[in-house]
């Protein structure tokens, strides 16, 4: 390098092309180095916060739930997961209560919102058929009107038991019946983007759930996943 | 190459260059440079900072390396070079703050990336770091950083009390306070900026024609 400096700063010469390649080549290759380098440190941490958001976010939709496992649909009935397994089938989650009790399952579902793709999480019964609570895990809906899909605790607190019989639907006013959800004034589009979401993932699912009673027993042994603890940076989440 | 020399470097030099960035030549206010990010994530106050903080990283990391690298980077790839050192700097923001604060992260999206065609950074590499000494430099970009937080905080604060009612998120006149929803939409941010850049302007042609008037007094004694 103190050649290469020597020569810049002793003659106006121009620099050959083997210097400007060698120049951006070594920039390149440290910039590259650098980037892995610290994709390497901050992976697992941002695994750990998304598997953790999701696991709060399980608990959240399951009201009273306290621990949790992660079922597969694999050949037409649910298995369990184990803690670490990764599967391309499709996923959901059973809620259990401290005494090992089923309370329903967790089920995401995503899809086109006013902005982007709306990421949500939601509680199903099936015992009771209904949608027993709701949260967006992702979404880039307009601050102040369509961000409001989670801001808004009137409109989600709509999802704490929401008959999902014959579907559910948007109305602008005022409704009685158990399957009507009151959309927001100002964001009708996202209002109802997150009932079609829904709409969608229980025509895909509720047709391979066990029928009512026969629910997957609860972990043995507590071996599914506790109250999430502050940092256990496991990276069980997986992508939709 | 170099406008300084390194002889030339003394505590006001370096205080001067320090604190023009921050006022008599602010990127924002003065120079209007970075409006993209000054309009998009400037809805609340946190955004704001966290988008300042972010940028400002950026600029004092690049700032720094340009200036110790000046002497190495042939002049015809020099802006290549400024854009991956930058764009270094920024893939690491970015991963850094999806670990440590992923709500901020969330609520950023894309804006995050775009650090790298900010304007300003590049702006500063070439107009200062790559002819100035690493102190100077230093100087100049921990100034203009400074100087665009403070802005970008002005107008997200501003936007977050007005539209939201809130200011970092703590509701300021309880709840039958009707937000004023346009604020933090995109047209309320140039709204904002067009107020805001008025009263600069005002303020400046003020100084300048008492400058003007005192002169004027001078030249009659």
């Amino acid at each position: 390098m103190n050649e290469v400096e020597l020569t810049i700063s002793a003659g106006r010469k121009e620099p050959g092309s083997l210097r400007l390649v060698f120049t951006l080549a070594l920039a390149g290759m440290l910039s590259g180095l650098a980037v892995a380098g610290v994709y390497q440190i901050t992976k697992p941490i941002i695994d750990a916060n998304k598997a953790r958001a999701l696991r709060e976010a399980v608990f959240e939709v399951v009201p009273g739930s306290a621990q949790l496992q992660r079922l597969a649909f694999r050949d037409g009935r649910l298995v369990p997961l184990g803690r670490d397994e990764t599967t391309t089938d499709p996923v959901l989650y059973a809620g259990y209560d401290a005494e090992d009790n089923f309370l329903g399952y967790a089920i995401d579902g995503s899809g086109p919102g006013y902005q982007d793709i709306i990421h949500l999480i939601y509680g199903y019964d099936p015992q009771r058929r209904r949608v027993i609570g709701m949260q967006v895990l992702e979404s880039r809906e307009t601050p102040g009107l369509g961000d409001r899909i989670y801001r808004d605790e009137a409109f989600v607190a709509q999802f704490s038991s929401l008959a999902v019989e014959p579907a559910i639907t948007v109305v602008k006013e005022e409704s009685e019946a158990p399957n009507a959800v009151d959309a927001i004034t100002g964001a009708t589009i996202s209002s109802k983007a997150v009932i079609e979401i829904i709409n969608a993932a229980n025509g895909r699912w509720l047709d391979r759930l066990p029928p009512a009673g026969a629910e997957p027993p609860a972990p043995e042994g507590k071996r599914g996943e506790p109250m999430p603890t502050s940092d256990d940076g496991d990276a069980a989440g997986e992508g939709s | 190459m170099d406008g300084t020399r390194g002889s030339d470097v003394t505590i006001d030099r370096i205080y001067d260059e320090f604190v023009k960035g921050i006022w008599r030549e602010n990127p924002v206010f003065v120079m209007v440079l970075g409006m993209c990010p000054m309009m998009a994530v400037t809805n609340t106050a946190i955004n704001a900072l966290a988008m300042g903080a972010a940028t400002a990283f950026v600029l004092i990391g690049s700032s720094l390396l340009v200036s110790l690298l000046r002497h190495l980077i042939p002049k015809q790839v020099r802006i290549t070079t400024y854009i991956i050192i930058i764009a270094t700097f920024v893939t690491v923001a970015d991963l850094t703050l999806e670990a440590m604060v992923p709500e901020i992260h969330k609520a950023l999206g894309a804006f995050i990336s775009l650090i790298v065609v900010n304007c300003l950074i590049l702006g500063r590499q070439e107009a200062f770091a790559s002819r100035h000494p690493t102190r100077l430099a230093l100087a100049d970009a921990a100034g203009m950083a400074i100087g665009f937080a403070f802005a970008l905080l002005c107008l997200g604060a501003t936007r977050e009390i007005l539209g939201s009612g809130s200011l970092f998120g703590f509701l300021l006149f309880g709840e039958q306070f009707e937000p004023w929803v346009i604020m933090i939409l995109p047209p309320g941010g140039f709204i904002m900026l067009g107020v805001i850049l008025l009263f600069f302007n005002w303020m400046r042609q003020r100084r300048m024609s008492r400058q003007v008037a005192a002169a004027a007094k001078e030249e009659a004694r």
